[in-house]
C-alpha cells in the first residue's frame, strides 16, 4: 500500500538535482568571465565611482556584505593595480549606491567594470575574475 | 568607501564550515523531501534558525565539523566572512518555514515546492561552492527599494 512506504515519490528530487546541477555547470562556467563590451555606453567619472580613475584604465569593483568572493576580487585587483601606475581600482558598495546600481544594470556582487582612460566600460566580469584574464583585458586597452 | 571598511573588521570563520554544512543540509533535505517528513524539516527549520540569528558557526552541523572533520582537515584555514553563509540560512529558513507550514495545513505541493529550492540552494553551495548572497541579495534590494 503507498500509505505504508516511507518513500513518497522520488520525481521532486530527481527534478531540483538535475535542474540544480544544470545550472551550477553554467554558474562555474560563467562567473568571472570577462565580457567585452562594445563601446557605446556613457563615460563614468571621478565623481560618480567616488575614485580618480586611472590613466589608462580603471577596474570599479561593486561589492556587498553577503558575498565570499568579494573580499578575494578585492584582494587579487589591488594587487594588479601596484604594478601598473596607470590603473586603478575603485571598490564600490553595492547596497548605499542602488541608485548607481540600476543604471549600470548590477545584478550580483562581485561585478567588475573595465573602464578605458576616458571611463568608458569596455568589459565586465560577474563573479571573482582571474588575474590572466584581468591582465589580458588591461593589455588591451590602449 | 567608509562603509566597506567596516566590514571588513566582521567575523571571519574557516569557509569548510559552512560547506560541510550545507552538504550535511543536502542530505537532511533530501530526506525530507522524499519521505515528506514533518521531524526531518522542523529539525533543519531549527538548525536554519541558529545559522541565521547566532551564526552558521553555531549550528549541529558546525559543532559536527569543529569536532570530527576540521581536525583530520590537512589543509590550510580558508578564511570566510561569516556574513555570507548566514544570509544564505536566513534564505533557507523562509523556505523551511514555507515548507513546514505547506505540510502541516496539508497542502503538500507547497512543502514540495519550497523543500525543493532550499534543497537545491544547500545542493549548489555544496558542490559548487555557490553564493546566495552574491546572486540574490542585490536583486532583493533593487526589487524592494
Amino acid at each position: 500500500m503507498a500509505q505504508t512506504t516511507l518513500v513518497k515519490s522520488f520525481l521532486p528530487i530527481l527534478i531540483v538535482l538535475g535542474a540544480a546541477t544544470a545550472y551550477g555547470l553554467w554558474y562555474q562556467k560563467s562567473r568571472g568571465k570577462i565580457q567585452a563590451k562594445s563601446i557605446s555606453g556613457k563615460a563614468l567619472t571621478a565623481s560618480v565611482i567616488g575614485g580618480d580613475l586611472g590613466s589608462r584604465a580603471t577596474l570599479v569593483q561593486f561589492s556587498s556584505a553577503f558575498c565570499t568572493p568579494c573580499r578575494a576580487t578585492r584582494t587579487l585587483l589591488e594587487n594588479v593595480v601596484t604594478d601598473l601606475s596607470d590603473v586603478r581600482h575603485v571598490e564600490i558598495d553595492a547596497e548605499t549606491n542602488l541608485e548607481l546600481v540600476r543604471k549600470l544594470d548590477i545584478r550580483s556582487t562581485p561585478t567588475t567594470l573595465i573602464l578605458n582612460s576616458f571611463g568608458i566600460e569596455v568589459g565586465r566580469a560577474i563573479g571573482a575574475p582571474k588575474r590572466d584574464q584581468v591582465l589580458a583585458a588591461l593589455a588591451a586597452i590602449k | 568607501m567608509t562603509t566597506l571598511d567596516k566590514k571588513n573588521t566582521s567575523i571571519v570563520i574557516d569557509a569548510r564550515g559552512p560547506r560541510f554544512s550545507a552538504a550535511l543540509t543536502v542530505f537532511v533535505l533530501a530526506s525530507a523531501l522524499v519521505t515528506q517528513s514533518l521531524p526531518l524539516i522542523v529539525f533543519q527549520l531549527a538548525v536554519f534558525l541558529i545559522g541565521a540569528t547566532r551564526g552558521p558557526q553555531f549550528t549541529p552541523y558546525a559543532f559536527l565539523f569543529k569536532t570530527l572533520i576540521k581536525p583530520r582537515l590537512k589543509g590550510e584555514f580558508v578564511p570566510e566572512d561569516v556574513r555570507p553563509p548566514q544570509f544564505a540560512q536566513a534564505v533557507g529558513f523562509v523556505f523551511a518555514a514555507i515548507a513546514v507550514a505547506g505540510l502541516l495545513s496539508g497542502v503538500t505541493i507547497v512543502f514540495t515546492i519550497a523543500t525543493g529550492f532550499a534543497l537545491a540552494a544547500a545542493f549548489l553551495n555544496a558542490t559548487f561552492n555557490y553564493c546566495l548572497g552574491c546572486e540574490f541579495y542585490l536583486i532583493l534590494l533593487r526589487a524592494r527599494r
